[in-house]
C-alpha cells in the first residue's frame, strides 16, 4: 500500500522552477533516499510532506501530495494536525532551549497532552527508542544544550518520535555529525523502519546505499530515477544517475 | 495511543487568532499614541506658525512674537556641537573597526561607549558645567553649551560610523592591499567612501538628538531671554526645547503664552520629522544603490 | 614622507578611540570634585552656630542634620531623647529674643544682643540657640555646637530633601530615589506588555509592508524630544489624570509614569525585536514540524530563546526611565516626598537637579549636594549598563 503519493508536483519560488513534474509513490515501512548534487530540489521536495515550504514566503505548488490518500493542500487541511504525522529531523541538531525531558515531552504538550505520568511514560520510551536513554536517564532535567552533537540529534530524532508519527522526514541528520556519531544515527534509521515510513536526504551515497531501501536522484529539480537501492546503486538506467553515484560529477 | 485532546488543534488555533489580534490591537495603539501626540501638536501650533512667528524675536514678556532668537540659539549649538562630535567620533569609529586590536580593546571600547551613551543627559549637564563653565571658565555659553551636546551625541556617532565600516567586507580590504595601498589610503579611499551613506544618516540622527535635548544646556548655555542674538561663541543664546520648557512651566501668563508654548512645540516637531525622514529617505536611497551596483 | 604623516594620523585616530573612555572618567573625577565636599560642609545654615547651656552634656555626635531638624520642628521635645537629662528643650531662634527681653534692653542698634544671648543662654539649662556667629560674645559662657559637618548617613539615609530648612538644609536621598525608582518602575509596568506585543507583532506577525512602516514610526517615537513629551503631557495628560481621579492635582506619580512609560517604549521595542528576530530559523522550524501553532512557538521557544535580549531592553528601559529629565520634572508635581500612591506629586532625582542647581550657589552644600545626587545618578545608570553588559554576554556564550 501506498503510504505517500505524490502526482505532477510542480513547485515555485517566486518564478524560480525548483521542482519539475514529479510523480512517486513510498510504500509503507520503507526508508527512501533522496539524493542528488546541492540545489537539485531534494530537500524541497521533502519539506512538502509536511508544509514546511508554507513558511516561505512567495512559493506555490502545482500538483497533489497524498498521504493515506488524503491530499494534505486541500483546503481545511489542518496544518499541526498533519506536522502531528509526518515529523521531521533536521539537517543540524537544533534543540530547545529547555531540558532533555521538556525536549522530547514538547511535541505532546503543544498538541494539548496534560497527563504527566503519560508524558514521562512515554519520554522513557522514545528516548530508549532512540537509543539515548542510558546516556541521559540521570540527566533528564539539564539542558539539552549540554549533549555532545551526536546525542542532540538522536534527542532531536526522539523528540520527532515521540508523537508516534506515521513518516519521518530526515533533511541529511548526519551531516553536522562526526562518524561515530553517525553510524549510531544510521542503525537507528534501520531500527525505525519497523514503525515508520522513513525519507532521508542525504549528500553521502554511502549513506543512502547503507540505510535505504530505495533510492530517488534528482537533478536540477527533476527527478531523473527512482528504484530499488541496491539496483540505482549498481546498474543505474540513466546517465546521469551513473556519473553521479561514480563520483564523476562537477 | 497517545491521548491526545479532541478539537485541540481548533481551540489552539482560535486562542492565537485572538492573541495575535490583540497584539495587533497593541501595536496600532502604540501607533495611534505616536499620531496622537504629533497630531495634537500639528493642531494647535499650526495656527501659530507663520513667517512672523519664526523670524521675530519674542516680546512683552515672552506672550507675543516670535521664537527667531531660539531657532538661531539651536542651529549654533547644532553647528557647534557638530563641529566637535563628528570628526572626534568618526575619527573613534575608524580606529576602532580599523586599527584597533580584534577582542579585549575593541571590545573595551565598545563597553565605554555603551556606557556613555547610557548616561543620563542631566549628569551630562552636571559635567558640563564642571568642567567647561567653571573649570575651563567658557562660562554659561555657546561654547560650553556645545561641547556638552557634542559630548552626548558622540557614542550614537561613534557607533554609526563603527556598524557601517563592519558592513563593508573585507575583501575589499584586502584588495586595496593587494595593490600596494596602505592603511591609511585604503581607509580614506575606499572604506571612508563606501560607508560614508551608513556614516551621514547616524549624523543626521545626531543632530536631530542634539535639537531636542534641554537638560545639558540648562546650566551650560540656554538662556531664558536675550534682546539680541548672540556675537561669539562665549555668549549664551536661547534655544527651541529650553524656550518651550520655560514658557510651558513657568509662564505668567498662560493664556498668551500657551499659543506660542505649541508653535514651539511645533517648530521642534518639524525639525525631528525632518531629519527623520531625510535619515531614512537616505538609507533607503544608498540601500537601493549599494544592491544596483 | 608618507609613513610619519601616517603614524600622527593614526595617532589621532587611537586617541579618538579612547575618547568615550576618558569622557567616563572626567566625569567620574568631576562629579566627584564637585560632590565630595558636601560632606566637610556645616549641618548648620552658614555664619550660624549652635549653642547649649554649658551644663548640657549631650554629646556633640548627637548633632547632626536630621537630629537638628527634629529638634527644631519639635520633634524632638527632651534632652533624654539625645542622651542627655531629663529636661524639657527649648528652643531659641534670634526673633524670640524679644520675648526675654524689651527693645531697651537690646539698645537702639542692638548693640546689646550678644550680651543678652550670653546671659540667656547661661542662665537656661534647657536652651538650644540658633544663631548668628555674630553675636556669640567674646566671654561666650554657654557651650557652642561647631564643626558638625553632614555625614554620609545623614545625605545616603535622610528620609527629607528640603535645602532651605533652617538650622540644618536637609539633603537627605531616600525621597528621590524612591521617587525615581517609584515613577520608572511602574513606568516599565506600564510599557512592558505594549512593548513586548509591538516587538512580537513586529517580529512575528505583521507582513513585511507593515513593519517597513511600523519601523521608522518607533524610531520617530524615540526621536520626539523629552521636552515635548513633558509638555504634551503638562497640557493633555495631567489635566486628564486630574479630571478622572478628582484629584487637587494632576502632576502626579502617575502622570511620570505615563510619559516615561511611552518614552521607554521605543527601547523596549527595538531592542526585544531584535532579540526575537535573532532566535535561529531551525528552532522555529523545529517547533513547527512537530505541530505547534505560530503562537506556541513565539510562545515555548522564542520567547524563551529571547530571554536575556529582553531582560536588556526592560533593564535598558529602565535605565532610560531613570536618567530622564525634563518630562518627569515637568509632570510630576516634584514635591519631595516619599511616595505612597501613584496619585500623589512626587520627585525624581534628575528633576531636582534640574529645578535646583539653577539657584544653588556654587561650591554651597546645595550644590555640592545636587552633584552628589549626580553622582548616585551616574552609579545607577552604569551599574545598569554593565549589568546590560553582563547579559548581552551570557546571550552569546
Amino acid at each position: 500500500m501506498n503510504k505517500i503519493e505524490a502526482i505532477d508536483v510542480n513547485f515555485f519560488y517566486g518564478k524560480f522552477h525548483a521542482l519539475k513534474d514529479i510523480n512517486m509513490q513510498i510504500e509503507e515501512r520503507t526508508v527512501v533516499a533522496f539524493i542528488g548534487p546541492s540545489g537539485c530540489g531534494k530537500s524541497t521536495f521533502l519539506r512538502l510532506f509536511n508544509r514546511m515550504n508554507d513558511l516561505i514566503p512567495d512559493t506555490h505548488l502545482h500538483g497533489q501530495i497524498l498521504i493515506d490518500n488524503q491530499d494534505i493542500y486541500q483546503k481545511g487541511v489542518a496544518v499541526d494536525e498533519l506536522r502531528k504525522s509526518v515529523g521531521m529531523v533536521f539537517q543540524r541538531p537544533n534543540p530547545f532551549p529547555k531540558s532533555i525531558f521538556e525536549n522530547v515531552a514538547y511535541g505532546l504538550r503543544v498538541n494539548g497532552v496534560k497527563d504527566e505520568s503519560f508524558i514521562r511514560q512515554r519520554v522513557e520510551e522514545t528516548l530508549k527508542g532512540a537509543a539515548l536513554w542510558d546516556e541521559v536517564k540521570d540527566k533528564l532535567k539539564q539542558s539539552a544544550f549540554a549533549l555532545s552533537g551526536g546525542q542532540q540529534q538522536r534527542l532531536c530524532i526522539a523528540r520527532a518520535m515521540a508523537i508516534s508519527p506515521s513518516i519521518l522526514l530526515m533533511d541529511e541528520p548526519a551531516s553536522a555529525l562526526d562518524p561515530i556519531s553517525t553510524a549510531k544515527v544510521e542503525e537507528l534509521i534501520r531500527q525505525l523502519k519497523k514503525d515508520y515510513t522513513v525519507i532521508i536526504v542525504t549528500h553521502n551515497m554511502q549513506q543512502a546505499a547503507r540505510v535505504s531501501d530505495k533510492t530517488a536522484y534528482f537533478y536540477l529539480g527533476e527527478m531523473i530515477e527512482y528504484g530499488e537501492t541496491k539496483r540505482i546503486f549498481t546498474n543505474p538506467e540513466k546517465e546521469s544517475t551513473q556519473r553521479y553515484i561514480t563520483g564523476r560529477f562537477g | 495511543m497517545i491521548p491526545y485532546k479532541k478539537n485541540y488543534s481548533t481551540r489552539k488555533k482560535r486562542s492565537q487568532t485572538l492573541l495575535f489580534a490583540l497584539f495587533s490591537l497593541m501595536s496600532y495603539s502604540v501607533i495611534g499614541i505616536l499620531v496622537l501626540i504629533l497630531g495634537f501638536i500639528i493642531v494647535k501650533g499650526i495656527g501659530v506658525i507663520n513667517w512672523e512667528f519664526i523670524s521675530t524675536a519674542p516680546e512683552e514678556g515672552m506672550t507675543k512674537g516670535g521664537i527667531f532668537p531660539a531657532i538661531v540659539g539651536t542651529f549654533y549649538l547644532i553647528i557647534g556641537s557638530a563641529l566637535f562630535a563628528f570628526p572626534v567620533g568618526i575619527m573613534s569609529g575608524i580606529y576602532m573597526n580599523e586599527y584597533a586590536p580584534k577582542g579585549k580593546v575593541v571590545q573595551f571600547i565598545r563597553m565605554m561607549t555603551n556606557n556613555l551613551s547610557g548616561i543620563p543627559s542631566i549628569v551630562f549637564g552636571l559635567f558640563g558645567m564642571a568642567l567647561f563653565v567653571n573649570t575651563l571658565g567658557f562660562g554659561d555659553s555657546i561654547l560650553a553649551g556645545s561641547l556638552t551636546l557634542g559630548l552626548l551625541c558622540l557614542p550614537l556617532v561613534i557607533r554609526t560610523t563603527e556598524e557601517a565600516l563592519k558592513a563593508i567586507p573585507d575583501s575589499y580590504r584586502e584588495g586595496s592591499y593587494a595593490l600596494g595601498a596602505t592603511k591609511l589610503q585604503t581607509v580614506q579611499r575606499i572604506i571612508l567612501p563606501m560607508g560614508m551613506p551608513n556614516i551621514i544618516t547616524g549624523l543626521i540622527l545626531s543632530v536631530g538628538r542634539v535639537s531636542g535635548e534641554t537638560a545639558p544646556i540648562l546650566f551650560t548655555c540656554a538662556a531664558y531671554f536675550l534682546p539680541h542674538l548672540p556675537n561669539s561663541v562665549l555668549d549664551q543664546c536661547m534655544a527651541l526645547p529650553y524656550h518651550l520648557y520655560v514658557i510651558a512651566t513657568s509662564g505668567t501668563n498662560i493664556e498668551a503664552q500657551l499659543p506660542i508654548a505649541y508653535g514651539t512645540a511645533l517648530v521642534l516637531i518639524l525639525i525631528i520629522l525632518i531629519v527623520n525622514l531625510l535619515a531614512n529617505v537616505l538609507r533607503r536611497y544608498f540601500d537601493r544603490k549599494v544592491k544596483t551596483n | 614622507m608618507r609613513k610619519p604623516f601616517e603614524r600622527i594620523i593614526e595617532r589621532l585616530f587611537a586617541c579618538s578611540g579612547y575618547i568615550t573612555s576618558v569622557v567616563i572618567i572626567l566625569i567620574v573625577v568631576f562629579l566627584f570634585r564637585e560632590a565630595f565636599g558636601l560632606f566637610k560642609s556645616p549641618a548648620v545654615e552658614e555664619g550660624y552656630t549652635i549653642a547649649l547651656n554649658k551644663n548640657n552634656k549631650v554629646s556633640e555626635d548627637q548633632f547632626h542634620a536630621q537630629t537638628l531638624k527634629l529638634v527644631f520642628d519639635s520633634e524632638i521635645t527632651n534632652w533624654s531623647k539625645l542622651g542627655g537629662k531629663d529636661e524639657e528643650i527649648l528652643l531659641f531662634r534670634l526673633d524670640d529674643i524679644t520675648n526675654y527681653y524689651s527693645e531697651d534692653e537690646l539698645g537702639s542698634d542692638l548693640e546689646n544682643v550678644p550680651v543678652c544671648i550670653n546671659r540667656l543662654v547661661d542662665s537656661m539649662p534647657g536652651i538650644i540657640a540658633f544663631i548668628p556667629k555674630l553675636y556669640v560674645a567674646s566671654n561666650f559662657k554657654g557651650r557652642l555646637i561647631e564643626d558638625v559637618a553632614i555625614t554620609p548617613a545623614d545625605f545616603l539615609a535622610g528620609k527629607e530633601w528640603y535645602p532651605t530648612s533652617t538650622p540644618s538644609a536637609q539633603f537627605g536621598l531616600l525621597p528621590l530615589i524612591t521617587g525615581t525608582l517609584w515613577v520608572s518602575l511602574f513606568a516599565i509596568l506600564f510599557a512592558l506588555p505594549f512593548g513586548l506585543a509591538v516587538s512580537i507583532y513586529m517580529a512575528e506577525i505583521a507582513p513585511m509592508k507593515i513593519r517597513n512602516i511600523m519601523k521608522p514610526m518607533i524610531e520617530l517615537l524615540a526621536g520626539i524630544p523629552s521636552v515635548v513629551y513633558g509638555f504634551f503631557g503638562l497640557v493633555v495628560i495631567v489635566p486628564f489624570i486630574q479630571k478622572i481621579f478628582h484629584l487637587p492635582v494632576g502632576e502626579s506619580g502617575l502622570a511620570g509614569s505615563l510619559v516615561l512609560a511611552i518614552m521607554a517604549l521605543p527601547t523596549i521595542i527595538t531592542v526585544s525585536e531584535d532579540a526575537i528576530r535573532n532566535c535561529p530559523r531551525s528552532m522555529r522550524e523545529a517547533s513547527l514540524a512537530l505541530g505547534a501553532s505560530h503562537w506556541q512557538t513565539i510562545n515555548r521557544v522564542v520567547l524563551p530563546h529571547s530571554f536575556s535580549g529582553i531582560t536588556s531592553a526592560i533593564v535598558l528601559g529602565i535605565g532610560r526611565a531613570i536618567g530622564e529629565t525634563m518630562a518627569v520634572l515637568m509632570v510630576t508635581g516634584n514635591a519631595a516626598v516619599i511616595p505612597t500612591s501613584l496619585l500623589e506629586p512626587l520627585r525624581t532625582i534628575p528633576a531636582t537637579i534640574a529645578a535646583e542647581l539653577g539657584e544653588a550657589p556654587a561650591g554651597g552644600a546645595h550644590y555640592q549636594a545636587l552633584f552628589m545626587l549626580g553622582v548616585v545618578l551616574f552609579f545607577i545608570t552604569l551599574t545598569i549598563n554593565l549589568a546590560v553588559e553582563r547579559i548581552t554576554k551570557q546571550q552569546k556564550s
